[in-house]
């Protein structure tokens, strides 16, 4: 990530106009002009997920400073940091799938939560004892039909996605608590404890750890196969006489890259345990990282992921393109909803069980906000699913650092909203200044 | 009704011939009878006044609507163009006035935009590009900076520029064009017509609906005018001038009696 502010003293005020209007690594040719480039850029109000990474950065070092006893960056506190973050990562990552097409989802959380009442219910030993993967695709079945029927009233009868899912907030709200009530559990049906391994497999979907040896080979593989994939890429663009992004460019990204999975590797192989022994990666890491490599693969890389954008930034042409649009957004509406029970059974697994205390209403506040500070727009067609990542790392953190320092959950909620304010005037202030250099735009 | 005049500039069949086309919308009569004839490598501009019928016939022939009556013959073969998709697959793509260009798309995903190419079931990108920028180039459409820049930050006639580019791409034979014009200033305006003129050296039929009787006389070799739903005349550009065109716009040629309309 190129940040240094090196503004060039060649640069007339013009030409930087002109360069802001491009993505730096288009026309860049070396490291240089990147840097350039990508400042003029940020400095035209096109920031990209620079405000979330200079926001985690700056909160992740205020908070390590004032925390008692310096504990917020310590490896136990960072590795429960991305457990809780875990959650709102998934929730955004869902959310996502309808910001691009410029609608809303209010439901993941209840429907999640009601996904993740099935996965919990099916194993439970003293009644119907599926096994974990069977309970877990039955949930996850359960969110699509719900996602695809909601997604199908909003395509053919021209709802407002709005009005449809704040029906199956309240609709699911209500089935979660019939759901939880089935069985012998007084409405708290628990995975935590028992011996079955099915019960056991779910509970540590969130905690369990991978041994240390296999998660550096996993990490390493990992890592070699990004860098393999960014690297022929580039010199297949190269070789077909294609603008590739200097090499120096792609190097450091890999370095960026491999960096990271060492450190998030190294800190969970510590020892983060008050007594005993509690090391290594938990599943929840590989868990969120497939969940990001496919959803990112499926939006930027396929037709359908295209035909998301396209529609989100201009429905019309879209049509005359012949893509369907209402079978596009009945799919983004269902798999919304699976990556919702994906992140409700992530949910489960770090309680312990479920309950009536599930809040399916933050939840869908705090995906909605993730994205949105991560860099995802609230009018449709552009956003990622990593800024899912990024904005849910920054609520977490916030979260998390403001608990250590005692502070009560009101001021936690006043910092968070602060926090998601300041990022909705960044997307607006940039779609404002992006308009204002081209005519004939809203 | 108007049949069409035997001084055809080109002696051969033309590219598309538009039959006795008749369209209501429940009582109201939108075209009456309606001939028209596009000849490959010319550019054909058709001229009316508001509720002339100038939309309604140029959906008839891209397939948005489906005509009443009449025939449609494509290289002297009748055909039916039921839906957008036959409009296509002949070769008839239409460039709207709004362009229906994704703003937040690059210039690349824009043209490729519905009909991308895959490789292994995933976007082949790199493909898409050279394609792309061959097509660009081909058109001499060589001011844009880049062409993964989003179609957001593009000038009007660069956008002009690509919605066309995006049309003839699909080795299309006749092009239409829906006010290219209308909303670009002067040099804009320059650039849309040499790229009409290209197309048009190319070998391809250009369709050119258009208010603006400047552009028009600039660009267009064939004039056919409407009025009220009904094709008053069409022929070579050059036995007509401002003040006749006008004149069969307004008032369907009738206060003039003869000429060149073929009544």
């Amino acid at each position: 990530m190129a940040t240094a502010p090196e503004p060039g003293p060649d640069l007339t005020a013009a030409t930087e106009a002109a360069r802001a209007e491009v993505p730096p690594e288009l026309v860049a040719q070396t490291f240089g002009e990147y840097v350039r480039a990508y400042v003029a850029r940020v400095r035209n109000g096109q920031s990209g997920v620079l405000p979330v990474v200079i926001g985690l950065v700056a909160v992740l070092v205020v908070f390590e400073v004032i925390s008692p006893n310096h504990v917020f960056l310590s490896a136990g506190n960072l590795v429960n940091l991305f457990q809780q973050s875990a959650v709102f990562i998934v929730l955004a990552m869902a959310e996502t799938f309808a910001l691009v097409l410029g609608e809303i989802d209010l439901s993941i959380g209840y429907v999640g939560a009601c996904g993740a009442v099935i996965a919990v219910q099916l194993v439970q030993p003293a009644t119907t004892n599926w096994p974990w993967w069977a309970a877990i695709l039955a949930a996850l079945a359960f969110c699509a039909a719900v996602g695809a029927i909601q997604g199908t009233i909003i395509s053919r009868l021209g709802i407002p996605s709005f009005i449809v899912t704040l029906a199956g907030f309240l609709i699911f709200n209500g089935v979660m608590l019939i759901l939880l009530l089935l069985g012998p559990f007084s409405g708290y049906p628990l995975i935590s404890g028992g011996n079955s391994p099915n019960l056991q497999v779910l509970f540590n979907l969130m905690s369990g750890t991978i041994d240390p040896t296999v998660s550096w080979i996993a990490m390493a593989v990992i890592v070699f196969g990004l860098a393999a994939i960014l690297w022929s890429g580039d010199q297949r663009r190269r070789r077909s006489g294609l603008v590739a992004p200097p090499p120096s460019l792609t190097v450091l990204k890999i370095v960026v890259i491999a960096i990271a999975g060492i450190v998030v590797v190294a800190i969970s192989d510590i020892n983060r345990a008050n007594f005993g022994v509690l090391a290594g990666v938990p599943w929840v890491i590989p868990i969120v990282l497939g969940v990001l490599g496919a959803w990112t693969l499926l939006l930027e890389r396929t037709k359908f992921g295209r035909s998301m954008y396209a529609i989100g930034g201009n429905p019309e042409a879209a049509r005359r393109a012949g893509i369907n649009l209402p079978v596009i957004r009945t799919i983004a509406f269902a798999l919304c909803s699976v990556t919702a029970g994906i992140g409700l059974i992530l949910y489960a697994s770090y309680i312990g069980g479920m309950s009536n205390n599930v809040q399916g209403g933050q939840f869908v506040l705090f995906a909605v906000a993730a994205a949105v500070i991560g860099g995802t727009s609230l009018f449709g067609g552009r956003g990622k699913v990593i800024h899912g990542v990024l904005g849910g790392l920054l609520i977490g953190a916030i979260d998390n650092g403001m608990y250590l320092q005692n502070y009560d959950v009101q001021r936690i909620d006043i910092v968070t909203g602060l926090v998601l304010l300041a990022a909705v005037s960044i997307d607006a202030l940039s779609r404002r200044s992006a308009a204002s250099g081209t005519a004939n735009r809203v | 009704m108007a049949h069409v005049t035997a001084d055809s500039p080109s002696a051969t069949e033309p590219l598309l011939k538009v039959r006795g086309l008749e369209k209501h919308f429940g009582p109201v009569q939108a075209l009456y009878a309606v001939d028209l004839d596009l000849p490959a490598g010319q550019v054909t501009a058709l001229c009316g006044d508001n509720g002339a019928g100038k939309s309604v016939l140029t959906k008839c022939i891209s397939g948005v609507y489906l005509a009443d009556h009449g025939q449609i013959f494509w290289e002297g073969q009748p055909v039916h163009i039921r839906n957008t998709r036959d409009a296509a697959h002949l070769g008839v793509e239409t460039v709207y006035q709004d362009l229906a260009l994704c703003d937040n798309l690059d210039i690349v995903q824009n043209m490729f935009l519905g009909r991308e190419l895959l490789r292994r079931q995933l976007l082949d990108e790199d493909e898409m590009e050279r394609q792309a920028a061959k097509t660009l180039a081909g058109l001499r459409v060589t001011t844009v900076r880049s062409i993964r820049q989003p179609v957001a930050s593009l000038s009007g006639g660069q956008r002009q520029s690509v919605a066309v580019a995006k049309a003839v791409m699909w080795n299309s034979k006749l092009v239409i064009m829906d006010e290219p014009t209308a909303a670009l200033g002067v040099v804009q305006t320059r650039q849309v017509l040499d790229l009409m003129k290209r197309l048009r050296d190319r070998g391809l039929a250009v369709m050119m609906i258009s208010h603006n009787l400047t552009d028009v006389f600039e660009v267009a070799d064939r004039i056919a005018v409407l009025y009220l739903g009904r094709m008053v005349i069409q022929d070579k550009a050059s036995n007509f001038d401002r003040q006749s065109v006008v004149e069969y716009m307004t008032t369907g040629g009738m206060s003039r009696g003869g000429g060149q309309a073929a009544h």
